[in-house]
Order: structure tokens, then C-alpha cells, then sequence
């Protein structure tokens, strides 16, 4: 994330240099400058291209991932606020879709721990649609117990797994899914 | 170490498979034995005449498989090699202890192909009590090994042997999923399948020549059936949604599926070929882990309708709906064995996660491993073991136990993580 934000940051030095006065008597020209930095449209896309605004860490959008405690399926309060982002630019944005994925920590079926995450997953993609998300905008899936973001065998680590993911995907198809 | 005959005789026997196997690059199961059965039948496998080499890979084989089942007892030849007209002399052979044994011959037929001829006989009758005739290729010796040993298994027992059918089983080695065929005594490992993302849920279509399996490859669970012979994959079921848990039909037409199209993880019927999708269930929980009885007449199934995860019966078309499991508070996976008698399935108890089998008339269940990570059983066709996926050292193993619970064998392999194992049908 930080490497690409470095091109946009160079962008606007030399967009900024373009604006000031040039000292036509002082060397080398100025477009050399310019030479290895990819130009970066305003608002601009990452590189999966999505908007900035979903990937950015400073941005609220950036924040994918909602937790869960031990056989709870609720979305707690402290994530409504998130949610509530993310739905908003659902509707604003009408030609975009995500994909919710549930997970489990790593005890029990792994079948019955599938079904566990889809609970998790059709929890956010309800409190997407109350909020206004058209339902063909959001499928809610289960990984499980098959993809641990921490792969640990202690509470820590189960409560990192207890967790619904958002993935992004833009109108043209490009995206996180 | 007590030599007196017990109740159960517990001893440990580590058959390292894998120097039969030299020749073969990749990785094996090796088995550990632990405990046997109360009533080992003693039997002796003389040295079989013929080739040599290939005589020693089928001798070897045939003793293996018998010794791992737990059932036999096996007697030294001290070095005798007979072939399958050699003249017996029983008392000797009674003598050292054998109530069986058997004797034979490895011969190049006139096609270049290997001939594994053999007798059984009965040394307290002073009889023989059959033999056969088993061509091969060259490669194929362990597979006819495998035959006799089920031949000779089926003579004194009254029970067909399981030494010729497959094992499916995923393999996790760093981020790599590989689902693997093997012969039941974990040799001659194939990769049907290398992915990226998780394998789960394989299980053989009833003719052995297909499997399905829950991939997630598309970021999500999807169901495919995949030919073994052609490597050629369908996608079964690919809807809005999770897609999980396939159940073959025995009559192999239909999958019992779990879908999350219409809200909840609901049970459903699909044609193998994805076609004529059908609700078989309609609460408001979870319904999952679908497995038709042997007669095709009813499913079991996982449900958390009454507050936690249990296990019900159904029609196999839905409706009539029965629990099956009381006692806990977590009981999943369910397994009809292919007698009819018994279901096999995963308990949780103080917190540890254990295999368990029902007896399905008198409702009596039976808890057979000590372990805390139980997982996937899978009975074998004879109805007589049970395969499951368990932890040791934190690494995932298989370990196969008797329905009684008093054969256990451990299956590992070398590098990585092993789950989701399922045994194979008869071999056709």
C-alpha cells in the first residue's frame, strides 16, 4: 500500500513544479524529471483497480474485516459504524459488488464450521442491504475454517479467525474477487 | 512386553511400507499398527516360487495386508518356498502353529505379463480351500498382492477385504493443496489435483471412478466432479452462495449437496451433472453434512434446530425428520456404514473432539479413540474400519480403527499436513 502511494506523491510535486516559474537559465529541463514515474489520474485506482478511497489505509473504506465472539453471528456495535460505511458507498456506487467471506476458528467440523462462516458473512450482507446495498450488489460466501489469517492454535488466534472479510469488485470487472 | 494371550493383545508393530516401494519417488503413508484383535487367526504365507523378485514384492504385500488388519497372526515360513502344487505337509505346518496357509508361484505368461497363481488351505482339515489365478503387469505386483490378500482374507473370515480399494486424501504442504489417491495401505500415492486454495469434503462416487469435492479455487466453495481416469472436472454447483458438503446417491445419479443460495446452509439434491436441483430441507438453522443410508432411503444429517449441532435423519427426498444423537452437546459428520448396522460420527467430550460410533438398533454409542482432534470419518466398504483425519504433534495425520475399537492403524506421510481422508468403494 505505502509503494503505491509514492507515484501519486510525485505526481503532485511535479504537477506543483509545472505551476511555479521556471528559471528558463538553470539546466535541465524540466519533463526529464518526470522520466520512470507512472502517471496517476486524480482519485486514482490501485493497483487492482479499485478507487482509492476503498484501498487507502486513511480511509474508513479501507477497514474490511468485521469480528465475531465464540458461536456469535451478530455484528457488534463497534463495527455499525464500518458497515454503515460501506453500505454507503454501495449505493453510491451502484455498479460495484462485494464479496463477503465468513471464517471460523479451527475447532469442530470443517463442513459445520462452512456453514458457521456463511452465518457470519449473511449477518454483514443483511446489515448491507437493510442499509440500503441492492441485493445483487452483495453475495455473502463461507471459507470456514479453511483460510486463517492467524494460523496460531490459541485464543488469540481464534479470535483473529472469527471473521467476516469485504472484497471489492468495480463495474469493469477488475478487483479483489 | 506380556506374550499371554489377552483379552486384547496390544502390541506395536511398525511396518515401514515404503522399502517395498523404493522405486517410487514420491512420498508414502508409512502405517503404525496399534493393538489387535482379541482372535488372531494364525496363518503362514509361504515364500511363493517362480521369479524371485516379483515372488518377494507379492509375498510382502499379501503379509502386510494381513498383518495390519489386525485379524491374523502371521506364522514364519522359516524360509519354506512352495509353490501352488507342492506337496503340504500339514502336521508340520500345524506344528509351527498355522490353522492356514497359502502357497504359490509368480510366472512371465506367453504376453510378457506377470502370472500370480496360489492355493489356501486348511491345515486342521488337511484341505484346500481355494485358489486363483491373477494376471498383471509388471507394475501391478503390489495389486495382485492386494487380491490374494483379500481372498485369502474373505476364506477365513467370511468378510470382504478392503487390501485392493483407494484412499482419497488432501495433503497441505506449505500453500499447496494436493488431492491424492492412494492404495489403502496409503502405497502408490497419485495427485488427481494440485491447487492453491483448500480441498475439502472428497467423496467416491459409488463405482470408484469419480470423485467430488468442495473447491475454492473461485474465491468461494464450489462443487465439482472430477473423472479420475481423464482428469476432466464438471462443476456441480456454482451458486450464489457457498456450495458444500456432496453426498453421493448409492446408485451414484444424484448428490446430496449443501447450498446457501436461498439464505441458510439448506440440503439439496442435484443430478451428477448439476441438473434438477431439489430443497430437501426448510429450517431456519444450519442443515449440512448430508449422507445417504446405504439403501438410498434416508439421509443423515448435521442440524443445529434444536440449539446445538446434532444429528437427525430424513426421508431421502426430505421430510420425516428423526434425531438420531442425545448425549452432548456437539455430535457431526454422521456416516452410515454400507451394512446398514452402524453410524459413525465426531463427539465433542470435555472439549476434545472424538470419534464415536452408533449401533443404529440398539442406539448404543461407542466412543473409540482417546484423541482431541478428530475429524472426516469414513467407514471402509466392508463396514469394518473406520478412517479419520486426527492431529499428533500438531500435524495432521490418518488413522484408521476397527468398529470395535480395538484395531488402530496411523497413517502418515512424511511432509505435510494430511485431512479429509475417504475410502474408496469395492474394486470393480
Amino acid at each position: 500500500m505505502k509503494k503505491l502511494l509514492i507515484p501519486a506523491l510525485l505526481s503532485a510535486l511535479i504537477v506543483g513544479c509545472s505551476s511555479t516559474p521556471v528559471d528558463e537559465t538553470s539546466g535541465a529541463p524540466v519533463d526529464s524529471r518526470g522520466s520512470g514515474v507512472a502517471p496517476v489520474t486524480a482519485g486514482g485506482l490501485d493497483s487492482r483497480g479499485l478507487p482509492r478511497e476503498l484501498t487507502d489505509p486513511k480511509s474508513v473504506l479501507s477497514q474490511r474485516s468485521i469480528y465475531f465472539d465464540l458461536d456469535k453471528y451478530e455484528v457488534k456495535d463497534e463495527y455499525k459504524d464500518l458497515v454503515a460505511a460501506h453500505a454507503k458507498y454501495l449505493v453510491a456506487n451502484k455498479g460495484f459488488k462485494v464479496l463477503i467471506q465468513g471464517n471460523t476458528d479451527e475447532r469442530g467440523s470443517r463442513e459445520y464450521n462452512l456453514s458457521l462462516g456463511q452465518k457470519r458473512s449473511d449477518a454483514v450482507k443483511r446489515s448491507l442491504t437493510l442499509l440500503g446495498a441492492a441485493e445483487a450488489q452483495v453475495e455473502s460466501v463461507s471459507l470456514g475454517e479453511e483460510k486463517p489469517k492467524n494460523p496460531g492454535h490459541d485464543e488469540a488466534a481464534w479470535a483473529e479467525n472469527r471473521r467476516a472479510d469485504i472484497l471489492y469488485r468495480a463495474a469493469d470487472g477488475r478487483g479483489e474477487f | 512386553m506380556k506374550m499371554t494371550p489377552m483379552p486384547q493383545i496390544f502390541h506395536k508393530i511398525l511396518v515401514f511400507l515404503s522399502l517395498l516401494a523404493a522405486t517410487l519417488a514420491h512420498a508414502q503413508l508409512s502405517i503404525e499398527i496399534t493393538g489387535a484383535g482379541a482372535n488372531r487367526i494364525p496363518v503362514a504365507i509361504a515364500n511363493f516360487a517362480g521369479d524371485p523378485a516379483a515372488a518377494q514384492v507379492v509375498t510382502a504385500t499379501i503379509r502386510a495386508d494381513l498383518e495390519r488388519s489386525g485379524l491374523f497372526k502371521l506364522i514364519d515360513p522359516a524360509g519354506a518356498t512352495l509353490d501352488e502344487n507342492s506337496q503340504i505337509n500339514f502336521g508340520d505346518w500345524k506344528g509351527r502353529g498355522a490353522d492356514a496357509l497359502a502357497a504359490g508361484s509368480l510366472a512371465r505368461g506367453a504376453n510378457g505379463r506377470m502370472e500370480a497363481r496360489f492355493r489356501l488351505y486348511d491345515t486342521q482339515k488337511q484341505a484346500a480351500l481355494g485358489g486363483a489365478v491373477y494376471v498383471t503387469g509388471n507394475d501391478q505386483l503390489r495389486a495382485a498382492g492386494h487380491r490374494i490378500a483379500d481372498y485369502i482374507y474373505e476364506k477365513l473370515t467370511g468378510e470382504k477385504g478392503v487390501f485392493s480399494t483407494r484412499i482419497a486424501y488432501v495433503v497441505k504442504s506449505g500453500a499447496q493443496f494436493r488431492l491424492q489417491i492412494a492404495d489403502a495401505d496409503g502405497q502408490g500415492a497419485a495427485t488427481a489435483l494440485t491447487s492453491n486454495e483448500p480441498i475439502i469434503s472428497p467423496v467416491w462416487s459409488p463405482d470408484g471412478s469419480r470423485l467430488a469435492y468442495v473447491s475454492f479455487e473461485k474465491k468461494k466453495p464450489v462443487i465439482y466432479v472430477h473423472s479420475l481416469a481423464s482428469g476432466q472436472r464438471q462443476v456441480v454447483a456454482n451458486f450464489k452462495g457457498s456450495n458444500s458438503a456432496p453426498a453421493w446417491s448409492p446408485d451414484g445419479r444424484k448428490l446430496a449437496v449443501v447450498l446457501s443460495k436461498d439464505g441458510n446452509s439448506q440440503i439439496y439434491s442435484v443430478n451428477a451433472d448439476g441438473s434438477g436441483v431439489q430443497r430437501l430441507t426448510q429450517s431456519a438453522g444450519i442443515d449440512t453434512e448430508p449422507r445417504y443410508s446405504a439403501d438410498g432411503g434416508s439421509i443423515y444429517f448435521t442440524s443445529d434446530r434444536g440449539g446445538s449441532p446434532q444429528i437427525y435423519r430424513m426421508g431421502a427426498s426430505g421430510g420425516d425428520v428423526q434425531r438420531v444423537s442425545f448425549e452432548g452437546s456437539y455430535n457431526v459428520s454422521p456416516r452410515p456404514s454400507s451394512d446398514g448396522k452402524s453410524l459413525a460420527f465426531i463427539t465433542r467430550r470435555d472439549g476434545r473432539f472424538q470419534l464415536a460410533v452408533m449401533d443404529l438398533a440398539s442406539k448404543q454409542v461407542q466412543i473409540l479413540t482417546d484423541s482431541h482432534k478428530d475429524e472426516s470419518p469414513s467407514f471402509a466398504p466392508n463396514s469394518r474400519m473406520v478412517l479419520i483425519a486426527t492431529e499428533i504433534g500438531g500435524r495432521g495425520v490418518l488413522s484408521a480403527v476397527s468398529s470395535d475399537g480395538r484395531i488402530k492403524q496411523r497413517l502418515s506421510i512424511a511432509a505435510g499436513d494430511v485431512r479429509e481422508p475417504a475410502w474408496g468403494p469395492f474394486n470393480q
